[in-house]
């Protein structure tokens, strides 16, 4: 554990994969509470037309997915606006143009090819150069700040956006904000795990630890805790096992939703028990009442 | 009845017995104006008038789909009017800025959240109308708190609110309503569901609220146990005021005769809080 260390690109590998842990729950815990838990996919896929983009143009492909990401995740949250009815439709067409156009672009790059993508696609430890790092910290800085700092006003908006509208917050904004904060998210973690894995990192954590929470605060701080000891110790083992880190990251993620699922179990039970009974004595009071009315209304 | 209003800073000077309540001479809180509305294609409000006075509790009443709940939608901003005029605090629509003087109760869905959320931190979601993007001071907690106090549920700020039974959820969303404490307060068919301990919850909120000095309206599908508690009930059909009254000359809102004869209409006894 100690030896891998002494490699400056496992220490930049480390620091991204700490980065990335703490990020994405903590973007992705708001697009679990909207029911948009697959967004994050989403716009994986657009991502990788960014990606594509820095090598055609010769620009850094993280900041030109930061780009892309960004102007996609805005497209999303413009469809859902408008596009009531075939909203759903308009968003897979994004998600597969995202996909198609990073591939296509790719290979009219000058000597490019799909090769080029995989270390985008899936994640590499020893592919997160310096000037990497320097966007990571930057855009890690950014997203946690949003995703912390306005964290009940988000959670307003993504618990009762009609509410939240009523109390006068500016929702569209908070919306859009949100948006290109998970884009920003993406595209940092697509280093660590890839862009076709990083929405299970911004989803799994979420739903293990929001099965032993009370509270979002709590599912807050436990995913992140979940998040960061899934991503570090995934790419510790990368290391050791030579695989890309997002599959390790993202397999041991799930080992750990199904112990805490399996660890939860009876506490779920005791809940739903306790639910039950809360239900049963409104109806009983209730069907009381009721009786009571009718005979005194007559 | 018995729990005692917390002085209210900012609340409009009145008598917190009758005076002016309902009076025609106090400004109105809500002023709505021929409002037309359509949800698609589908016109749903055709000239709706809606007056609701400082320290009045109003209530609309209808059969589904006559326009209640988006008459309260539009109150709120939330449909915009295809024509006619809505002022807010004397203030017109488009430049009212001051939300946080309103409480909105939506009607309680049965959709949960993805993630669980305890009845603090719902609750506390109605505060930002006050506190929008500062932090939570000291007055914002005690704020939650006596919200959550009045609604009786205090000691269950620590739950997550999945594990409430349908009328203490509905007590939740009123709590969140109240923590801003609202000059004017809207409901959207506040007793859908609910059981009798939290009829009883929401009828001392409307008394709390009416001590105040402040304004209620009120989406129901009949008045039932509130009667007691309402200056007015507006009748809509058919996206238009059928009939505007006083409850206890209102026995079914839902099948009687436009023209009539009102006087003869036997009053509501519910025996509950009367």
């Amino acid at each position: 554990m100690i030896e891998i260390l002494e490699y400056s690109f496992m220490q930049r590998a480390l620091l991204a994969a700490l980065l990335v842990g703490v990020a994405a729950p903590a973007v992705g815990i708001f697009l679990v509470q909207r029911r948009q838990a697959i967004m994050g996919d989403g716009i994986g896929h657009v991502a990788l037309t960014g990606v594509a983009l820095g090598f055609l143009l010769s620009a850094n492909p993280v900041w030109m997915a930061v780009a892309v990401s960004s102007l996609g995740a805005i497209g999303m949250e413009l469809i859902r606006w408008y596009g009531k009815a075939r909203g759903d439709l308009a968003l897979a067409m994004l998600f597969y143009g995202g996909m198609a156009g990073g591939v296509l672009i790719i290979n009219l790059a000058p000597g490019g090819s799909n090769a080029n993508l995989t270390t985008y696609l899936f994640g590499s430890i020893t592919t997160v150069a310096t000037a990497d790092i320097v966007a990571i910290v930057l855009l890690s800085a950014f997203v946690l700040a949003v995703s912390l700092g306005l964290r009940r006003q988000l959670f307003a908006v993504c618990q009762d956006e009609e509410f939240a509208r009523v109390t006068g917050l500016p929702v569209r904004a908070l919306n859009l904000l949100l948006a290109v904060t998970a884009a920003v998210t993406v595209t940092v973690a697509m280093r660590v795990v890839g862009l076709l894995l990083v929405s299970a990192l911004m989803v799994i954590p979420v739903a293990a630890a929001q099965q032993v929470t009370r509270g979002f605060a709590a599912t807050l701080g436990a995913s992140v805790g979940l998040g960061v000891l899934v991503t570090l110790s995934g790419t510790t083992a990368s290391y050791y096992i030579d695989v890309p880190p997002g599959a390790s990251i993202v397999v041991l993620a799930i080992v750990v939703f199904g112990v805490v699922t399996a660890l939860a179990a009876p506490l779920a039970r005791r809940r739903a028990r306790a639910v039950a009974r809360a239900e049963r004595e409104g109806t009983l009071e209730e069907s009381a009442g009721a009786a009571g009315d009718a005979v005194r209304v007559r | 009845m018995d729990a005692e209003p917390s002085p209210h800073a900012g609340s409009p000077e009145q008598s917190p017995e009758h005076g002016g309540r309902g009076t025609p001479e106090a400004p109105p809180v809500i002023s709505l104006r021929g409002a037309h509305a359509a949800l698609g294609a589908k016109p749903v409000l055709r000239g709706v008038d809606l007056t609701v006075g400082a320290g009045e509790v109003v209530a609309l009443l209808g059969a589904n789909g006559s326009g209640k709940s988006t008459t309260v939608k539009a109150v709120l901003g939330q449909v915009a009017l295809t024509s006619g005029e809505l002022a807010l605090f004397e203030t017109p629509l488009a430049r009212f800025r001051e939300w946080r003087r309103l409480g909105y109760v939506p009607q309680r869905s049965t959709a949960a959240a993805g993630v669980p959320a305890t009845v603090r931190e719902v609750v506390q979601a109605g505060r930002l109308a006050r506190s929008q993007f500062r932090p939570l001071r000291k007055a914002d907690r005690e704020a939650v708190h006596e919200a959550l106090a009045l609604v009786g549920l205090a000691d269950r700020a620590g739950d997550p609110v999945e594990a409430l039974s349908g009328g203490q959820h509905q007590r939740v969303l009123i709590a969140r309503a109240l923590a801003s404490r609202p000059e004017l307060l809207v409901m959207d068919e506040p007793l859908a569901g609910v059981d009798l301990g939290s009829q009883e919850v929401l009828a001392e909120a409307l008394r709390d609220q009416v001590r105040r000095g402040h304004s209620v309206l009120l989406v129901l599908h009949e008045l039932g146990p509130l009667a007691p508690l309402i200056d007015r009930a507006v009748v809509l059909r058919d996206g238009r005021v059928e009939r505007v009254t006083r409850p206890e000359q209102l026995h079914d809102p839902t099948c009687h005769h436009p023209d009539e004869k009102t006087g003869d209409a036997p009053s509501i006894e519910t025996g509950l809080l009367s």
